[in-house]
């Protein structure tokens, strides 16, 4: 989808929008649980919410996985780990960032630690605001990233292919450099 | 033309069934967790959308281990009798279908240790240590079953039945063991050590994105196919297609309410299990049917 002056154009093949309308329908998640978000999604996905309903379900791996989500405040340690998954992730991949710490760093905007914006390291598709959303949101926001995705426009993955210099660059200033030494990755 | 026809049929009832049936499954086990579910036919949508992603090959092993795995089973499903609807008449035997059954298993094996990852070789280990469990008393069940027939084709057991009455009732002890070893072929908990997604991150299946997903997807379906299959066709006297369905279908049910309340064996558990309370009864069993009762 791109926007010349109001009128906006659709440029994908028909097979494109049958692919958008399935995987509409079926999004695997990936939660990266270092903020306090992921104590929301247990209520989102049991008896009470179930996520289920809308074909979304929780995935173990980054391979599998459609939707990435971004629980709360992430350290610049984690920044890594997360930059590492986001590229494991198979193309189209979603991100939603959870909470004011994806936004503008939220109640830890003047730590040492961590990022204040994820939008300046991954392409972020969809925010949800509130510290922390409560499951009513995360269905807004479910619904939402569906519709988006329907119509086309959830192309942060596209983002991510087309600036990937400027994304990088944003990467390094903040990390110095991507690549993590520990017992895993080495 | 008309073996091609039932070729096609066989390969097409497995996979709009069984994805069909697997759906329900996911529905059933939403409905004991007091939950609503995804609709009966989310695993289509599922199985369609991997084939839409771009996803990643770990090199020619695991692209050709991906396909012996689907392969192999698409092999397997076309000797399988569905009741009385036989893709190969007379070729329908129990050895060859468990003969042709490990070239899918072992395509799997191979294709998921060529990732590299540890966590798909620890998941492989595990699952050859399940089959290790399962495979002696299911074995020792169905060769009495066929020295006592006297066969080994699956179609003149069926038909034996449809005679003298369902194998269910008349070797109950041998049907159990054979669910029981079901359970744990269809890797449903409390066998459900191989998978395990929330400790080996789903284990065999941790390096595949996309396709190579979509594939294993169906080649899963497919063997649960085979595998409930045989155990209709052996215990539950198979009958017309639509009997067997529903026969299908009610094993299928059954299996998984038992898996939705259950907890995980740790694989020495598993096959610790295995080879005390369900050798032990396949024995009963044989000495039963040695001894003409």
């Amino acid at each position: 989808m791109s926007n010349r002056g109001n009128v906006k154009i659709d440029e994908r093949t028909v097979w494109e929008k049958i692919a958008d309308q399935l995987r509409s329908r079926s999004m695997w998640m990936l939660h990266y649980c270092t903020g306090c978000g992921a104590v929301e999604l247990p209520p989102s996905m049991t008896s009470r919410f179930d996520l289920e309903r809308f074909g979304i379900g929780p995935m173990a791996t980054p391979r599998q996985a459609d939707i990435f989500l971004i629980t709360g405040y992430l350290s610049v340690k984690t920044l890594r780990r997360v930059i590492y998954t986001y590229e494991k992730m198979p193309d189209p991949k979603y991100v939603i960032g959870f909470g004011s710490c994806t936004i503008n760093g939220g109640i830890y905007y003047d730590s040492y630690a961590t990022i204040n914006r994820l939008d300046y390291y991954i392409p972020v598709d969809l925010y949800i605001a509130g510290c922390m959303p409560r499951p009513e949101a995360i269905f807004e926001a479910f619904t939402k990233l569906m519709e988006m995705i329907r119509k086309g426009e959830a192309n942060g993955w596209k983002r991510y292919k087309e600036n990937y210099e400027w994304y990088k660059q944003n990467q390094l200033r903040s990390l110095g450099e991507v690549i993590i030494h520990d017992e895993f990755h080495e | 033309m008309a073996v091609a026809a039932r070729v096609a049929g066989v390969l097409l009832t497995a996979f709009f069934f069984g994805l069909t049936f697997e759906g329900i499954g996911r529905k059933v086990t939403a409905r004991i967790q007091k939950r609503y579910g995804p609709p009966w036919y989310q695993n289509f949508i599922d199985v369609l959308k991997t084939l839409t992603k771009h996803g990643w090959t770990h090199g020619w092993i695991f692209d050709f281990g991906v396909v012996m795995a689907l392969g192999g089973v698409i092999a397997t499903l076309t000797f399988v009798p569905l009741g009385n609807f036989v893709a190969f008449p007379g070729l329908d035997n129990f050895f060859v279908i468990v003969y042709l059954f490990t070239v899918g298993a072992l395509g799997m094996a191979m294709g998921m240790v060529g990732t590299g990852n540890p966590w798909a070789s620890i998941g492989v280990a595990r699952a050859l240590t399940l089959m290790l469990g399962y495979e002696v008393p299911y074995l020792i069940v169905i060769t009495s079953l066929l020295y006592n027939f006297k066969t080994s084709n699956i179609s003149t057991i069926v038909e034996i039945q449809s005679v003298n009455g369902w194998n269910i009732f008349r070797f109950p002890i041998g049907a159990l063991v054979a669910f029981i070893c079901l359970q744990g072929m269809l890797g449903k908990e409390p066998f459900e050590a191989p998978i395990a997604p929330a400790e080996i991150a789903s284990g065999p299946m941790v390096e595949l994105s996309a396709k190579y997903m979509g594939l294993l997807m169906l080649m899963n379906t497919f063997m649960e196919f085979v595998e409930i299959s045989i155990f209709v066709d052996l215990f539950l006297g198979g009958g017309n297609y639509f009997e067997f369905l529903l026969k299908y279908l009610t094993v299928w049910i059954f299996a998984i309410m038992i898996s939705a309340v259950l907890p995980r064996f740790r694989i020495e558990q598993a096959v610790y299990f295995y080879w005390t309370v369900p050798l032990l009864l396949a024995f009963i069993q044989v000495f039963l049917v040695v001894a003409g009762m």
